[in-house]
């Protein structure tokens, strides 16, 4: 190869006739991209403008309103209030600890927010998920955040509507709270109606009845970006909001039983004998259930739970009792009705009952005794315990237990208190089942004065006081007296109690009249002021076993070991308007306690002279 | 043929016009060309920027510029090329060197070389133009058609810049490079025997390589880069969604401005490599048939300037340039369509970018050089 060998008219000419086959396939690959933009843009067109279509326009889901709930005169008890939060799409943030540092710098992050954040961002979710960091802004954070927008990228003040219940805590065991849905509750809920729903109740009504708070979807189809941001409403479905409910419950009574039980435990459960409508259920102590809906502090739940006075406890569906005396009109005309007595017959009572072959010695309340001439009017209004043992033992449980039943005891008879107990009405089958043994006279004789085995909820003696105001005829205990103008309907309910002889509803309410007005009567110091009859019954539980012969010294006990009070009544006597139960517990003495905190709620319910049916606010 | 027509385009008319662009060594039908491709890519620009006039601004400056430096090298003697080929080329490998040693990067990638802190550059970038000269430089000095020792020799200069720019690592531009040191040794009179050797060891190797030395994870990474689709939410994202805007335009398009993948941004990239998605949801086929026509003239028109220069260096140097050119549109538009594998090539003279458009308007001056100092 030598430089003189080269010539350059070849060169030039094999240059051009590669120039011709360069020329030729360029041709030819443009021919390529040609038919290659061909196929696409017309052959598959139809595919991927539909692909295009899907891309842009996303339905979105719009969370219905929840229903709100009022009170039997139009008091709002529970509502939405808008509320802004702070909410982070992590997708979009280029650096997540220098974000957080600058809102921390601006609005403040305690530790538990912080916490709860990165928990969600972990977990599972939907790309280009909002995540709440923040709820309840107020205006001066809503503007530092918004003023410092250019530096917070990927984070938004997001307004939503934030459940609140204005009465605090008076209404919390009986109206419960929404929370945030849980993992479990999304799979078990429906995936359409609940697709964008962060809340959900949780107990109570709010749970009872979250079909209907609920409410139904709505939709929009949207256009939206790559990024998840919606440009442009195409379409649009409005949400249909959730029912209104409208509660039997009285506002005003509530905060009456509430105010009479500061500083107490107990429940205290009133309603109506006409319909069976709940008027009140407290519990307390009670708890705020505004607390719950945006997620509770590990510190507030763990001070609430720990409490020694369980705020948390809905004692009164809940709460188990022994009845004890508030039994002895319920137990005094099943005497009746078995015929091992009558009005007439008159025991005496030296303080204390034995039976034959048993050693044991079963005591009346009153060491002495009330005497020699005791029926069963007096045995009512003194609440003497020895003419109740000798009855019972006549009656025997197996007429007892059917009787007692028919009152409701020992079953869950509400008709929308979901999470109520039955408590326990014993006989020879339970006690042979759970406690191995078989039924012991001594057994009918404790059943006689509401204790041993028995245990009753306060929401169950209200029911059976209830039941026996209306003279026998039954009504389930409701809640909820309408949902959207709708009637709550009682499909089913216990048969009602037909005496053989009528006349005994009237005689037993004489006596238990007696009670408060009698001089011996064990809640005589009710009398004053009283401007309408009141028939109640006083009772207390034992709560710490006492030994035979053993001075009963309550001075000695803690607070938290004396007796229960309980107190069971109605009124008016003759046109029964309400019916109570209230249990305050270490009440020790009904009389003083359980029986005063009816007649405030009764005085309040009778002589309430607002006109009815008509919203205000107090 | 298509050769013809564009021959045809030489030296009518115009006659008035000619004076000043002739001294300046312009060819008249070229420039129009590139200014009506310029244009109308700033058009696409604009919306596929989201209406970002800023960004249409900045291109402006930048395609002045690159005029700016195609008239300039217009000005060069092919000659002084030619003398300078072999220092340049040994320069740049130096650059190449430096950048893997000391260069400053992006995105996991070293490509840039700071100067004295004063300037940086893209040593690549000029190799683009180093490399094709320095193998016109070297065969113009053998006998053509090259034999197997020159070909070795142009296979083993080519290596050199294209190993250090695959380091960088850079694969689109090391095979660029390649390629166009290739089109030299094609245009120089590589005979057909070899190029059909060429193919038949690369098929006879392939398999060999498959089965015995490749691992796994390297023959996933061949099959992700052969078939990205395959891999939806990473590169295969992309491309199904630049697909699904070229096919959604049909056959009029969206409308400028109009296209709903670009405008709501599910097109990625969409100013730079996958703008001619864009083009194509919002122009429809026609609209892209008239582009490739376009580009096809230019070629044309390229490689006609190219074999009419005065000598063997000047040819084969301006015919591997615009060659290269060609390849540049072919594999972007084949990247974006989804025939040819994701390797990061704008679309010449219309993406977003400076640096690109400078390096092809001095490709475009050295073949204006070529085509105007040919009667001397």
């Amino acid at each position: 190869m030598s430089f003189a060998s080269k010539d350059a008219r070849i060169e030039k000419d094999i240059f051009t006739k590669r120039a011709y086959l360069a020329g030729f396939f360029v041709f030819l690959l443009v021919c390529a991209l040609a038919a290659r933009m061909s196929f696409l843009q017309i052959t598959q067109h139809d595919l991927y403008a539909s692909k295009s279509e899907n891309n842009r326009v996303q339905l979105k889901t719009v969370e219905p309103i929840r229903g709100l709930i009022f009170d039997r005169n139009g008091v709002l008890l529970a509502e939405n209030l808008p509320s802004h939060s702070l909410t982070i799409v992590p997708e979009r943030v280029d650096n997540m600890s220098q974000t957080l540092g600058l809102i921390e710098a601006l609005v403040g992050i305690t530790p538990e927010e912080r916490e709860s954040f990165e928990k969600r961002v972990t977990a599972y979710r939907r790309p280009y998920e909002a995540i709440a960091l923040k709820y309840r802004l107020d205006e001066t954070q809503i503007a530092k955040i918004m003023v410092n927008d250019y530096f917070l990228k990927g984070v938004q003040v997001e307004a939503e509507l934030v459940r609140h219940y204005p009465m605090d805590e008076d209404f919390a065991h009986v109206i419960g709270y929404v929370g945030q849905m849980n993992e479990a509750e999304k799979k078990r809920l429906d995936p359409i109606q609940y697709k964008v729903t962060r809340r959900i109740g949780k107990i109570g009504i709010e749970r009872h009845y979250e079909k209907e708070l609920h409410g139904q979807v709505g939709y929009q189809k949207v256009e939206t970006n790559a990024q998840g941001r919606i440009l442009k409403v195409l379409e649009k479905q409005s949400s249909i909001p959730g029912k209104n409910i409208i509660l039997n419950l009285d506002a005003r009574l509530q905060r009456t039983a509430m105010e009479a039980f500061k500083g107490r435990r107990g429940s205290l459960v009133a309603m109506d004998p006409a319909t069976g409508g709940v008027l009140t259920m407290v519990s307390s102590p009670s708890f705020d259930p505004n607390l719950f809906v945006n997620g509770i502090s590990y510190k507030d739940y763990n001070s609430l739970r720990d409490s020694l006075d369980t705020p948390l406890f809905d004692r009164a569906a809940r709460g188990q009792y022994p009845p004890g005396s508030t039994m002895k009109p319920f137990l005094g005309l099943g005497f009746l009705e078995t015929g091992v007595t009558n009005w007439k017959e008159e025991i005496k009572d030296p303080g204390w009952y034995m039976l034959e072959n048993d050693e044991r010695v079963y005591r009346d309340w009153k060491r002495r005794g009330h005497g020699d001439h005791i029926n069963l009017r007096d045995a009512i209004i003194q609440s003497c315990d020895t003419y109740f043992y000798e009855m019972s033992f006549r009656t025997g449980i197996d007429n007892l237990h059917p009787f007692l039943s028919k009152f409701g005891f020992g079953q869950n008879t509400g008709l929308d208190i979901a999470n109520a107990l039955p408590a326990l009405l014993p006989d020879r089958e339970w006690k042979r089942i759970y406690r191995g043994r078989s039924w012991y006279a001594g057994d009918t004789l404790n059943l006689g004065l509401g204790q041993g085995f028995m245990l009753a909820t306060p929401l169950q003696l209200a029911t059976a006081m209830n039941v026996y105001a209306a003279k026998g005829q039954w009504h389930r205990a409701k809640l909820v007296q309408f949902i959207d103008n709708e009637p709550l309907v009682e499909e089913t309910k216990p048969d009602d109690i037909l005496l053989k002889n009528p006349e005994n509803w009237d005689k037993m309410n004489n006596a238990m009249e007696g009670v408060i007005k009698h001089y011996l009567g064990t809640a005589r110091g009710l009398k004053r002021n009283l401007k309408y009859r009141l028939a109640g019954k006083t009772g207390t539980a034992q709560i710490v076993g006492i030994k035979q012969n053993e001075e009963y010294d309550s001075e000695a006990l803690l607070e938290r070991q004396r007796d229960h009070a309980l107190f069971v009544s109605f009124a008016p006597v003759d046109d029964p308007k309400i019916a109570i139960a209230a249990v305050v517990e270490n009440g020790e003495s009904a009389g003083a306690t359980a029986a005063p905190i009816s007649k405030k709620v009764i005085d309040q319910f009778l002589n309430d002279d607002r006109p009815k049916g008509i919203a205000y606010d107090f | 043929m298509a050769g013809d027509f564009i021959r045809q385009l030489d030296d009518s008319g115009m006659q008035s016009g000619r004076g000043i662009l002739q001294r300046l060594n312009i060819d008249i039908t070229m420039l129009c060309l590139l200014l009506l491709l310029c244009a109308g890519g700033l058009f696409i620009l604009y919306s596929a920027s989201g209406q970002n006039m800023g960004m249409v601004y900045r291109q402006m400056v930048y395609l002045g510029l690159g005029f700016l430096v195609m008239v300039v090298v217009a000005q060069i003697d092919p000659r002084w090329f030619q003398m300078s080929a072999p220092w340049v080329y040994g320069v740049g490998i130096i650059a190449l060197i430096l950048v893997l040693v000391a260069g400053v990067g992006a995105k996991g990638a070293q490509r840039w070389l700071s100067v004295f802190g004063l300037f940086r550059f893209q040593p690549s970038e000029i190799m683009k133009l180093v490399t094709p000269m320095m193998i016109a430089w070297y065969l113009s000095s053998k006998l053509l058609p090259p034999r197997l020792k020159v070909i070795v020799v142009v296979f083993t200069l080519i290596m050199f810049p294209a190993l250090l720019i695959f380091k960088q690592p850079d694969l689109g531009t090391a095979l660029l490079i390649s390629s166009a040191g290739i089109f030299a040794l094609l245009f120089a009179g590589l005979s057909g025997r070899w190029i059909v050797i060429a193919i038949v060891t690369v098929l006879a190797v392939a398999p060999v390589m498959w089965y015995g030395v490749m691992h796994d994870y390297q023959k996933q990474r061949v099959l992700t880069f052969l078939d990205p689709e395959s891999d939806p939410l990473g590169s295969g994202w992309n491309i199904i969604q630049s697909k699904t805007a070229i096919g959604s335009g049909g056959l009029e398009g969206k409308g400028w401005m109009q296209g709903t993948q670009s405008q709501l941004e599910f097109l990625p990239e969409r100013h730079t490599d996958f703008i001619i998605a864009v083009y194509a949801e919002e122009q429809g086929l026609i609209g892209v048939l008239l582009l490739l026509i376009l580009y096809m003239l230019i070629t044309l028109r390229g490689i006609y300037m190219a074999s009419r220069g005065r000598d063997t260096f000047a040819r084969l140097f301006a015919g591997a340039l615009i060659v290269t050119f060609f390849i540049y549109v072919f594999v972007n538009i084949g990247m974006v369509s989804g025939i040819l594998p994701v390797v990061g090539v704008p679309l010449p003279l219309i993406s977003y970018g400076g640096t690109s458009i400078v390096t092809l308007m001095a490709a475009f001056g050295v073949i204006m050089s070529v085509y105007m100092h040919r009667r001397i």
